[in-house]
């Protein structure tokens, strides 16, 4: 039976995003050498757009379901990280806009690489089969591999490139091994058809277990969680910044999505403990690390451990699951509007061959440009978590999911550190605001790209801690409709 | 307007702060002139709320309801929940009163990021504000937490040479301290639901959960929880031994900061103490070696408070351990647990708000002048400024506790009910006041007596017409409380009785069936993760 008309809209994100990939990549050798790729930018980004409208159409109940015999499903869970993935590829496109000129990498493939990759994040949130699971994966990465390395005339983005290409390929292959061990010991490659075994059967194969650590390894390389977290810094420091808002944002949200699917929906076995160190692994090591960093990047690069952290808290709670599961579509949704637009700003004030990523080229910034760093305080003081943030109600929604499931411990170990973690935060709004400016150079203007890019975020980040409501809803929605059964 | 009248008192310094972004930064005069007039603004709306808080003062519970409880983020039962009862009144009056003399005693002291400055000096006003008339857990927590933020950068860039230091440590103690408190407001919450089956995070209804507390989860459970709310508020008082903040906060502020600091935000933990901790533990206040603790804390900040005071040799310094002392009375009196002791607590909170914060505005005064603030480099000014000296005795004596002025009206109802509570309690508490007498009077003698030996000071100009306009407001209410205080204890009297009331007789949903708890206990051992298990 072929695929009826409703499959093809299950996948018609993907479709759209797909298409303008390709169709950038047509483009490109088309124009000279010496042609400006900026409309190649604007294609991608309406590309973004468009697949954005697809997403809410596809939102609506009558396409929601399985697809493709089985392979994929959409509802609540898989339309709500299509939306994080796509309007982070759209804020991405439109921060490179004038930071691919300014370093000399003006390519059109850069785009299709964003493009095409967020397909593959995409199809993360939406796949139910381990296989499809594994090529989204693989599509992702293979995106943000080369990605790291676009700044292709300095040293550092290669080194960041060659490393994550090597880390990660070996992480995938963990991943790609649980899959066949979940196979052996389950006889099948569908999520439900998993958790269905898992969950009835009175013994439970060694296999699984094992299958299960794999599958977390590798999914913990992708979201940078403690023991796993080592590339981190290196990557997020050589990778060119707007990259860095790409790639600590959304693939992360996508292997979150699987994980939750995977790891935390199927009910595998034993994985409580297995987060529940994570989290406070990855806590302490990014909190910690990020207090001795002088690079803005490598600093941001330690928080976002200590962010992975924090949902690895929420996934701990998912025993109950309204609560745990929204709480980590929450999280993950506001900490990409406030890292995307850090590193909008970031991106922006890099200068050429990113000569001023260290803290100190932060300093008087408060003078030189009042508005960027007023954006930045913004982005800063909710990743430390202050209230009218989306930061602040993320966080507040994660520790009271993880109280109401008891896990005290675990609990004050994250307000801890949270308070810790507001230090190196408050250490560049000091530099901003209370130092004099090392250089009497002016910031550059803000360009419309960049300024639309921080303005999606700023918004993003307001919204989701003044009205966190309607979203709330709507993720409260989503683990019910997960079991799906 | 009477039934939105909170909404516009709180909102209005805001609404100025973002006006004050459209006025182009360089054009200093009007930005000073917009900030004061949104400052006194501020002050203007709250008016109309005096005449009307009257008329109604004696009436149960809070007035002026506005909102109502879930109505915010209805999924997690936060709500927009606004109301007041006699402590808040006076302490958003204050609140408002204060914010105006600072916005005005700033305008030549600030030359540098006018503008910014002006607007979070307006941000922060709405942030106090929204803390003393929440009625919604989760809408307090965001105002405490979102007031940090101005005052932090309020000290770290309009501050003295160690500002970074002293901004960052007031942030960092401060948001560690709220950490715990959101934590005991989100176990609180998951109580209630517990026990009604009902999210919410509305005052009123924790209210009537919180006491069962003990009763369910033991003895243990509760103090903590005490604690975990203690140690927020102990920290924002500050109660010794959270108080090393303080000094540098308020050395390192500029003088309008140092007024409101001390005037209001101090306030927010004494408040908190009043509106949260007792009524919501009211079995656990009661366990004597627990409140024996509090009070020791509280006698211990009076005295040592006092001591240190002593040895300052920087004014700003020498006030600011005074406030140590003075909060240590606040806390003292809330501790005795009766009617008298809360009203002597919230009547000398006003009364260090008026005094300090004069006190502060005096200290600033010499400071523009001479950028020093030295004692040694003062003596007889007394001479140069006689205008200014007599301000300054004035508010010294009423710091103090001298009769006739306010000082001595809110320390005498403080001791009064300390020696109800237990004599002892008031023997070891009395010397604070005589200390206080040494180190003010010791202070404003090198300061101002004596011949001028220093001839920088030979030529200081006396008060200006604007600093005197600062100043002589708060000398007439100094006098005000002094001499006719009934209307404040009049405005106290309701909700003091009725805090006391929840503390000796908590009423709660289950009250009729204590057993109910047992099975609470069992049906919360029941909803454990089996992982946990």
């Amino acid at each position: 039976m072929p695929p009826s008309s409703t499959d093809y809209v299950r996948i018609l994100p993907e479709i759209v995003l797909a298409v303008w990939g390709m169709a950038v990549m047509f483009a490109e050798p088309l124009l000279g050498p010496h042609t400006s790729r900026k409309g190649l930018g604007v294609f991608a980004a309406l590309g973004c757009l468009l697949a954005l409208g697809a997403t809410v159409f596809q939102a609506q109940p009558a396409y929601a379901g399985f697809g493709f015999y089985n392979m994929l499903r959409v509802d609540h869970f898989s339309v709500f990280f299509h939306c994080v993935v796509i309007l982070v590829a759209l804020s991405t496109t439109l921060m490179s806009l004038d930071y691919l000129p300014a370093h000399k990498i003006d390519k059109g493939e850069y785009y299709a690489l964003i493009l095409l990759g967020a397909v593959g994040m995409c199809l993360m949130s939406s796949a139910v089969e381990l296989v499809l699971i594994f090529i989204a994966l693989e599509i992702s990465s293979i995106a943000s591999y080369i990605l790291a390395g676009f700044r292709r005339h300095s040293a550092e983005s290669t080194e960041s490139a060659m490393k994550y290409f090597l880390l990660g390929s070996f992480a995938t292959a963990f991943f790609l091994y649980g899959v066949a061990l979940l196979f052996g010991a389950t006889g099948s490659t569908n999520v439900f058809r998993i958790a269905e075994v898992l969950n009835t059967s009175a013994h439970i194969e060694p296999l699984a277990y094992i299958a299960v650590a794999l599958i977390f390894t590798g999914l913990g390389f992708k979201v940078a969680c403690a023991p796993f977290h080592i590339w981190t810094p290196d990557v997020y420091e050589g990778a060119p910044s707007p990259v860095v808002a790409f790639m600590s944002t959304a693939p992360k949200a996508a292997a979150f999505a699987v994980l939750i699917r995977l790891v935390i929906d199927t009910a595998s076995p034993n994985w409580f403990w297995v987060i529940w160190v994570a989290a406070v692994l990855s806590m302490s090591v990014g909190n910690l690390g990020a207090i001795l960093q002088s690079n803005i990047k490598r600093m941001l690069a330690y928080s976002s451990i200590a962010h992975a952290g924090y949902l690895m808290v929420a996934f701990a709670s998912a025993s109950n699951r309204e609560l745990g599961i929204s709480a980590a579509m929450f999280y993950s949704a506001a900490y990409a509007a406030m890292n995307v637009g850090a590193f909008a700003v970031i991106s922006h004030m890099a200068g050429s061959h990113e000569r001023f990523s260290s803290i100190d080229d932060y300093a008087g910034l408060g003078r030189r440009s009042p508005a960027l760093a007023a954006a930045l305080t913004f982005f800063l003081l909710s990743l430390i978590g202050i209230p009218i943030t989306g930061g602040f109600f993320a966080k507040f929604y994660v520790f009271s999911a993880a109280l109401r499931t008891h896990l005290i411990w675990l609990t004050l170990i994250g307000l801890v550190n949270s308070g810790m973690g507001s230090y190196y935060y408050l250490r560049v709004i000091v530099k901003m605001y209370m130092n004099e400016p090392r250089t009497t150079a002016p910031v550059p203007p803000v360009r419309l790209g960049v300024g639309l890019a921080i303005a999606i975020s700023l918004i993003a980040t307001l919204w989701l801690g003044v009205w966190p409501n309607a979203i709330l809803h709507y993720t409260q929605g989503a683990p019910t409709i997960l079991a799906g059964k | 307007m009477y039934n939105h009248i909170l909404s516009i008192i709180l909102f209005t310094p805001l609404v100025g702060a973002f006006v004050l972004l459209c006025i182009p930064g360089s054009n200093k005069t009007a930005i000073r002139w917009t900030a004061n007039f949104f400052g006194f603004l501020g002050f203007a709306v709250s008016l109309p709320l005096v005449s009307w808080f009257w008329a109604v003062k004696s009436l149960p519970g809070f007035k002026f309801m506005e909102g109502a409880p879930n109505s915010w983020i209805p999924t997690i039962g936060a709500g927009y929940y606004l109301g007041i009862d006699g402590i808040s009144f006076l302490l958003i009056m204050l609140t408002t009163f204060l914010g105006a003399i600072s916005i005005l005693s700033s305008w030549s002291a600030i030359d540098n990021r006018v503008k910014e400055y002006y607007a979070w000096f307006l941000v922060l006003q709405t942030g106090m504000l929204g803390v003393f008339m929440s009625l919604d857990f989760f809408l307090f927590f965001v105002f405490w937490e979102a007031m940090l933020v101005p005052m932090y950068l309020l000290i770290g860039i309009w501050g003295g040479p160690r500002r970074v230091y002293a901004s960052i440590k007031f942030f960092l103690y401060t948001l560690f301290g709220s950490v715990f408190m959101l934590l005991a407001i989100i176990f609180l919450y998951f109580f209630h639901h517990a026990q009604t089956g009902v999210f919410t995070f509305s005052i009123l209804e924790l209210y009537k959960t919180a006491p069962l507390l003990p009763a369910v989860y033991g003895p243990t459970a509760a103090v903590l929880l005490f604690l975990a709310f203690f140690v927020g508020f102990a920290i924002k008082v500050p109660m010794f031994p959270f108080h090393t903040w303080l000094p540098d906060a308020h050395v390192e502020a500029p003088t309008a900061g140092s007024v409101i600091l001390a005037g209001v935000l101090l306030k927010m933990g004494t408040y908190g103490l009043i509106r949260f901790s007792l009524p919501l533990f009211p079995a656990v206040v009661h366990y004597p070696r627990l409140r024996l603790a509090m009070v020791t804390l509280s006698i211990i900040g009076i005295l040592y408070g006092a001591l240190v005071s002593l040895v300052q040799k920087d004014m700003k310094k020498l006030v600011a351990y005074s406030s140590v002392s003075h909060l240590g009375f606040c806390t003292l009196g809330i501790f005795t647990l009766n009617t008298l002791g809360l009203q002597g607590s919230v009547l000398q909170q006003i009364n260090h708000g008026i005094s300090t914060g004069a006190l502060f505005l005096i200290v600033g005064i010499l400071y523009e002048r001479r950028h020093t603030r030295e004692i040694a480099e003062y003596g007889g000014i007394g001479t140069v400024m006689p205008v200014y000296a007599t301000i300054a005795l004035i508010m010294f004596l009423s710091s103090m506790g001298l009769p006739l002025l306010n000082g001595f009206v809110g320390e005498f109802a403080i001791l009064q009910a300390t020696f109800l509570a237990r004599p002892v309690w008031a023997a070891w508490a009395v010397p604070g006041v005589i200390l206080a007498a040494a180190y003010l009077l010791w202070l404003y003698q090198r300061v101002f007596f004596g011949k001028v030996e220093n001839p920088k000071n030979a030529a200081l100009p006396d008060l200006t017409p604007r600093e005197l306009a600062t100043l002589l407001p708060l000398v007439a209410l100094a006098f005000w409380i002094g001499l006719y205080p009934r209307p404040f204890f009049a405005i106290l009297d309701q909700p003091s009785k009725e805090i006391v009331e929840m503390v000796e007789h908590p009423k709660t949903y289950n009250a009729a069936q204590p057993l109910k708890a047992a099975q609470v206990a069992q049906s919360a051992v029941e909803s454990t993760p089996e992982a946990v298990r």
